[in-house]
């Protein structure tokens, strides 16, 4: 009985300090929330509450700025580098997983070893290779050089290692290609892994704001952040229309990540755990 | 025979794309950058192309902004401890078999899941030292508590909680507070404290022998004893990865904050290495100055890949 009591008040102190973290993580957030709905004069002082809801700061973002345009090239990028990113690693994965030839673990170790050069030292080549091939401010120039990543690979071919190797026998004896091998064995098995580098890439292109922001030289190829940095600059004063906008820029992942979240907890242990 | 020569085949094949992407875009780039760390390349002016040695190495030990910088990088890393701490603090609470608790760990994962340009300026405007809602609570605490104090300036100050000069790398009692720095180690920390590392000590807690702990509490040990004496020593292999992760990390960080909220100011303080060579490279376009300060970041890197290298397993092994 006075167990049970005493770890009730435990609970009850866990629960205590779990509500402070989360409302002091929360508090700006919500933050953002009213005073997207503000007008601008009662953004400085007043209540924290909004008196009146102004949707029209929503419609209005859309009229100052080509936002829709921003999401548009967020997204199309975002799904293209995931798209490639997913297929290339796959397919190379693949075959250090899975076939057996001279000189794979070597290579494997130099993919791993680039993993820890900073990414700086990569993107200033990179800048002078698109300048070279004009492809300064294009859609092909923000999309194909984040299209192949060491970090996709390694995360699907740890993956890989955990399918049996017995069914790929089984398959090549019934007369399989390895092409099908790698379609219809490795591949619907390795699908949480898929899943989870499926999204890790998609949020992090989506978010991305280096590689756009030194490539992108006109306004309608901006992404939603090169295009919030600018609208922030410009327009700095009309916090609550900046902060509609960051609302809406956030709405995506956090969807992907309240739809996709047993995955991604699953990929981010298993990328540290089997690293 | 045979069959290792088709699998040689298949390989290629399998590889090409991804291969080729990667002697392009990763392993080019880094000999080219190598290479023209030793030059002086400039995309503006089109100057001879000239071999020039370690000319741009000895600039870089001879430029104050270099250590400056070097400085401001290694500042902003002191909210580390208080992030891993704290992830591991809520690690701890989350935890336990209670009903609604993984709704805890969605909300705390939240901002460093979102986190990005928009989390930046929402910061940017939380700051704001006339009407930001952080000054403007802090006012009113103050006229509560009857104290009469300023309120930080937050991004537009120069001050800093250990006194860091302006000018020269050293001390001065002048710039003791809170400022620019300081202002993006706390927003930092909100970010990462519920994030990742808070999932990877969660992980490693359900890993903890459930015997040991009943053993020591068969002891009469008290539950912080349990946590001090059982828990945190078989969580060493993790702690220690997170911190070099944390580590690798922050020598790299400040780039998006500084550009996105700071411009690298008030006064260059916020400006840490990898914003100085984004200046460096893309706004004065001094490719082969800025490749020497590329490759003096990643030696620091290596340093702690080897760290974590040569003693990462034996942590993990001796605990």
């Amino acid at each position: 009985m006075n167990r049970r009591l005493g770890l009730g008040v435990k609970n009850g102190a866990v629960v205590f300090v779990l509500v402070v973290f989360a409302v002091s993580t929360l508090a700006p957030l919500l933050w953002m929330i009213f005073t997207s709905f503000k007008p601008l004069q009662d953004v400085e002082g007043g209540a924290i509450v909004p008196k009146s809801w102004h949707k029209e700061n929503y419609s209005a973002v859309f009229q100052q700025v080509p936002f829709a345009r921003y999401y548009m090239n967020s997204v199309f990028i975002a799904a293209w580098v995931t798209f490639l990113t997913c297929l290339t690693s796959a397919m190379g994965a693949f075959a250090f997983s899975r076939l057996e030839w001279k000189g794979r673990d070597a290579l494997f170790r130099l993919y791993l070893a680039t993993m820890m050069i900073p990414g700086v030292v990569t993107m200033i080549p990179n800048y002078t290779l698109m300048v070279k091939l004009h492809l300064l401010d294009s859609y092909t120039g923000l999309i194909v050089p984040s299209a192949f990543g060491a970090f996709g690979t390694f995360l699907l071919r740890q993956f890989m290692l955990t399918i049996p190797k017995a069914l790929d026998e089984a398959a090549t004896i019934d007369g399989a290609g390895y092409w099908n091998v790698f379609l219809d064995v490795v591949l619907p098995l390795a699908r949480p892994g898929l899943i989870a580098l499926a999204i890790f890439t998609f949020l992090g292109n989506y978010g991305s704001f280096y590689w756009p922001l030194i490539l992108i030289k006109s306004e309608s190829l901006r992404t939603l952040p090169v295009g919030m940095m600018y609208f922030d600059t410009t327009y700095g004063r009309q916090t609550n229309l900046l902060m509609a906008a960051s609302v809406m820029s956030l709405l995506p992942p956090i969807l992907l990540f309240l739809i996709g979240q047993k995955h991604l907890i699953k990929g981010i242990a298993f990328g540290a755990v089997k690293g | 025979m045979k069959a290792n020569r088709s699998q040689f085949k298949a390989a290629i094949a399998f590889l090409a794309p991804n291969f080729l992407g990667f002697l392009l875009f990763t392993a080019g780039p880094v000999l080219f950058s190598l290479g023209a760390s030793f030059t002086n390349t400039n995309l503006q002016q089109t100057l001879p192309l000239r071999f020039n040695g370690i000319a741009n190495y000895s600039e870089l030990v001879r430029d104050k902004a270099f250590w400056l910088y070097l400085v401001n990088t290694l500042y902003m890393m002191l909210g580390l401890p208080f992030a891993m701490f704290g992830s591991l603090w809520l690690a701890v609470l989350l935890n336990r078999k209670l009903r609604g608790i993984s709704i805890f760990r969605t909300l705390l994962y939240l901002p460093s899941f979102a986190s990005g340009v928009a989390i930046m300026i929402l910061w940017k405007a939380l700051y704001n030292p006339d009407f930001g809602p952080i000054n403007e609570t802090l006012r009113h605490v103050f006229s509560v508590l009857n104290v009469h104090a300023d309120t930080p300036q937050w991004l537009q100050s120069t001050h800093n909680m250990v006194g860091l000069d302006v000018e020269k790398v050293g001390l001065t009692p002048k710039q003791f507070g809170l400022g620019a720095r300081d202002a993006l180690i706390l927003m930092g920390v909100w970010i990462a404290i519920g994030g990742n590392n808070m999932l990877l000590y969660l992980a490693a807690l359900t890993n903890v022998p459930e015997e040991l702990l009943e053993a020591a509490q068969l002891d009469g040990a008290s539950s912080w004893r349990c946590f001090v004496s059982v828990t945190w020593p078989q969580l060493a292999p993790t702690t220690f990865f997170i911190l070099v992760m944390s580590i690798i990390g922050g020598l790299q960080g400040g780039f998006e904050t500084a550009r996105v909220m700071t411009t690298g100011g008030p006064a260059g303080t916020t400006t840490t290495l990898a914003y100085f060579i984004y200046s460096l490279a893309f706004e004065q376009f001094r490719i082969g100055y800025a490749s020497a300060v590329a490759w003096v970041l990643f030696a620091f890197v290596f340093v702690a890949t080897l760290v974590n290298w040569r003693f990462g397993n034996r942590a993990a092994n001796e605990m």
